[in-house]
């Protein structure tokens, strides 16, 4: 793999939205586990720059704007590796705007956007449009996939070098497994020339063949056909060792069974470069919360059982799932208010994710803060991007969040254009108020920049 | 009650409620005239997005008898056909202020959103593979008439499990009124966590079939073989197939329907002295008339116009005249 690139190299209409300007976060909680504070400081940031940490009270800006940051937190803001933004084709359900002002409005100072659009991202000429597009409208850098096979068709290969020369930060066919082990493994081979990663949704189509949600007690109870866990976890071995075989780098998404952290766990034992993620969803909800027929509790991969929701809180912890991804998928009403079977899978997440790690997992003791705030950025450097860190002369990625702050999940609607979350009217804890994305300030919670403006 | 979507959504106060009513309607049958007034007036729209002969013909006459207006869709012939949503089309339904809809749909939980756009009470005549309330109430009702009381009888419920939906509520059904329930089948036809989800014992051989008071035979498809799930249709009925060899003479036999002449049971047992299957469909006619006057019986009736125009026919009424 290359070396790892810069956030502010992705593409995003930045400075034209808001001009460059100083900024002093005053008396704010830092926490960085990537450089191991976590101590009250005036954050000062200058031409983009994180330019001092200074004592409380010490930090001095020129021109700029003051912030009075006492009792909120700055970490390092987050990065999503997983998110459909739907365009072209789908633009009812999210558009390149308004996706990534439901990710900035979650604290994501970056993401990579899946290829599996209408039509999908399979010609360099593609990948430079949206990247032109971006360029105007993304309100956070955004980085696109390119597909690995022609029209996500898993049988011939796209042009992987053109379309890395046009910009695409990596390849995948996600949405739809690469079922061909041949296909896959060309793939792997090709990668050795384009030195970009291969994020792989890993699913047996045989295994997986009209299943909605997971296979076990509670579709056993609704009669609804099951996804069972060997259709993830099976393909992941294979890939794995593929992978291995030709010397190779796998990143495994939304992880969701527990049998598919033990092949992950397995694969690096052997010493396959894998990397792998979990969603907020698989990581708080089981298949239980399906029991009421709610569509938009239905995703691929499916909301498994309570034990492998807590194999993914293990792996999580102990480092084999190096990152929180959303996997944001917008859908309209109709592909959601029609029963689960004939549903579309998926749901957003981007506005929510932090709020219910932290809600679910900090609050009651399951996981540690610093740990949820580096896993959330935890997807930069497997991709090939330096994660985000507080420090000074870092390029400035951060996001200031009230902790203490309580908010009813889509209440005052959503910046996506959809609203198919299965965290919808939940009370959650810990507010997004302002994010900053390679430098420049991206978003700010409209409560919160009310009172600055006073 | 509200709605009739599941019968997981019953106490077994309500079910016992609703046998017990089904009972008494079991003399209108024997009148000359075999119709009562109750629920004059009222509109039933039945809306079948699968084929069915008894289950929909039973809640038609149901609802006739209880001198209901009845308007069934079916799903060959009508706007569902040219792609309508379920939604559109049950707001299209709804602008006749039907009291009660009756859905079979071929995905679980179509009845239970039906709930969320519609004021009418919703009866769940069947949704995919999930749940079919009515019929395991008719089978219960027919298993009581027979038996007297489910406490602590041995129900065997045989056959295709994972794509019936007969089977989930019946299984609920039993147990809750006291019975023990063992599902039994091949192993590639009996959902993984059926157990834990349902409280059912598992077999997958009939060897110890002769513990059952009561055998309840599931229809086997015979597209079941090319997806796999059976060798053969030969060798599931030679394993599964309830025949009088295998029937013992005090225990009873049921079947939902349609059977498979042959194949989930053998011809001398259908008509044997053993089958309540000819009982099951006369007890279907008592208990979709118990469940319609379970969800209408008490309440007053809708306008047949929009709610304007109900305002308005109430200000016309002279004060002092009942509207």
């Amino acid at each position: 793999m290359a070396d790892l690139r810069p956030i502010s190299s992705l593409d995003w209409r930045g400075s034209e939205a808001e001009p460059e300007q100083d900024l002093l976060l005053r008396g704010a909680r830092v926490l960085d586990p990537r450089t191991g504070i976590d101590e009250v400081r005036d954050v000062v940031v200058r031409g983009g720059e994180i330019a001092e940490l200074a004592e409380p009270g010490a930090g001095e800006i020129g021109e700029g704007e003051t912030i009075d940051a006492e009792g909120l937190s700055a970490f390092p803001a987050f990065f999503d590796p997983h998110v459909h933004l739907r365009t072209p084709g789908r633009e009812d359900e999210e558009d390149l705007e308004t996706g990534t002002r439901a990710a900035a409005a979650g604290g994501f100072c970056g993401i990579l956007a899946m290829a599996n659009t209408e039509p999908p991202v399979d010609t360099a000429g593609a990948v430079a449009a949206l990247r032109e597009e971006a360029r105007e409208r993304a309100a956070v850098p955004v980085g696109f996939f390119g597909c690995v096979t022609r029209k996500m068709q898993g049988e011939e290969l796209v042009e992987m070098a053109d379309l890395a020369d046009a910009g695409a930060v990596g390849f995948s066919d996600d949405g739809l497994p690469i079922a061909d082990a041949r296909v896959m493994r060309r793939a792997l081979q090709y990668q050795h020339l384009v030195g970009l990663p291969i994020a792989l949704h890993e699913e047996d189509p045989r295994l997986s063949a009209g299943g909605s949600i997971h296979e076990g007690v509670v579709s056993a109870a609704l009669g609804i056909a099951g996804i069972p866990s060997v259709s993830e976890s099976t393909m992941i071995a294979r890939d794995a060792q593929l992978a291995g075989y030709e010397g190779s780098h796998i990143h495994v998404q939304h992880l969701s069974a527990a049998e598919s952290v033990a092949a992950v766990e397995a694969a690096r034992a052997a010493g396959v470069a894998i990397s792998c993620e979990a969603t907020p969803h698989h990581l708080t909800l089981t298949d239980e919360a399906l029991r009421p027929l709610d569509a938009n509790f239905k995703m691929n991969p499916p909301l498994r059982a309570e034990a492998d929701r807590q194999a993914l809180i293990e792996g999580l912890r102990a480092g084999t799932i190096d990152c929180i991804a959303t996997d944001h998928a917008p859908h309209s009403p109709d592909e959601k208010e029609v029963p689960i079977e004939e549903a579309a899978f998926g749901v957003i997440g981007l506005e929510t994710a932090f709020s219910v790690i932290y809600t679910d997992l900090v609050l009651p003791g399951v996981l540690d803060l610093g740990l949820v705030v580096e896993r959330l950025s935890g997807g930069a450097e497997p991709l090939g991007f330096a994660p985000p860190r507080i420090e000074p002369g870092a390029e400035a990625n951060l996001v200031l969040i009230d902790t203490e702050a309580e908010w009813d999940a889509g209440a005052e609607g959503w910046e996506s254009r959809s609203s198919n979350s299965c965290f919808a009217g939940r009370r959650l804890r810990g507010r997004v108020l302002m994010t900053v994305a390679a430098g420049r300030v991206a978003y700010r919670q409209r409560s919160f920049a009310l009172g600055v403006a006073q | 009650m509200r709605h009739l979507l599941s019968i997981e959504d019953l106490e077994r106060a309500d079910i016992e409620r609703i046998l017990t009513r089904a009972s008494s309607f079991s003399e209108i049958g024997r009148r000359d005239i075999k119709k009562v007034p109750t629920l004059r007036g009222r509109t039933i729209v039945s809306l079948f997005y699968e084929a069915s002969t008894r289950t929909s013909s039973s809640f038609e006459l149901a609802a006739k008898r209880l001198s209901a207006d009845v308007v069934s869709v079916k799903a060959s012939g009508s706007s569902v056909e040219k792609g309508e949503s379920l939604r559109d089309t049950i707001a299209t339904l709804s602008a006749y202020a039907p009291e009660v809809i009756i859905i079979r749909s071929p995905y679980a939980g179509a009845a239970n959103l039906v709930t969320n756009w519609t004021e009418a009470s919703v009866v769940n005549a069947g949704d995919g593979k999930h749940e079919h309330p009515s019929q395991a109430l008719l089978d219960a009702y027919t298993l009581i008439d027979r038996l007297g009381s489910l406490d602590g009888k041995r129900i065997w419920i045989v056959g295709d499990v994972l794509h019936s939906r007969v089977a989930r509520s019946c299984a609920r059904c039993f147990i809750a009124l006291g019975a023990e329930v063992t599902v039994c089948g091949p192993p590639t036809l009996i959902p993984r966590g059926i157990e834990e989800a349902l409280g059912v014992r598992v077999a997958h051989t009939l060897d110890d079939m002769g513990e059952a008071d009561v055998v309840y035979a599931l229809r086997m498809q015979r597209e079941r073989m090319k997806e796999s799930f059976v060798p053969s249709i030969r060798e599931y009925a030679e394993r599964y197939q309830i025949d009088s060899r295998r029937l013992g003479s005090r225990q009873l036999l049921m079947h939902p329907g349609p059977v498979n002449r042959g194949v989930e049971l053998a011809p001398d047992v259908i008509d044997g002295p053993a089958s309540l299957i000819v009982a099951q469909v006369e007890s279907g006619l008592l208990v979709r008339m118990a469940i319609l006057y379970e969800l209408l019986a008490g309440r007053e009736p809708r306008g047949t116009g929009s709610r304007a125009r109900e305002a308005e026919l109430a200000e016309a009424t002279p004060i002092g005249e009942p509207a």
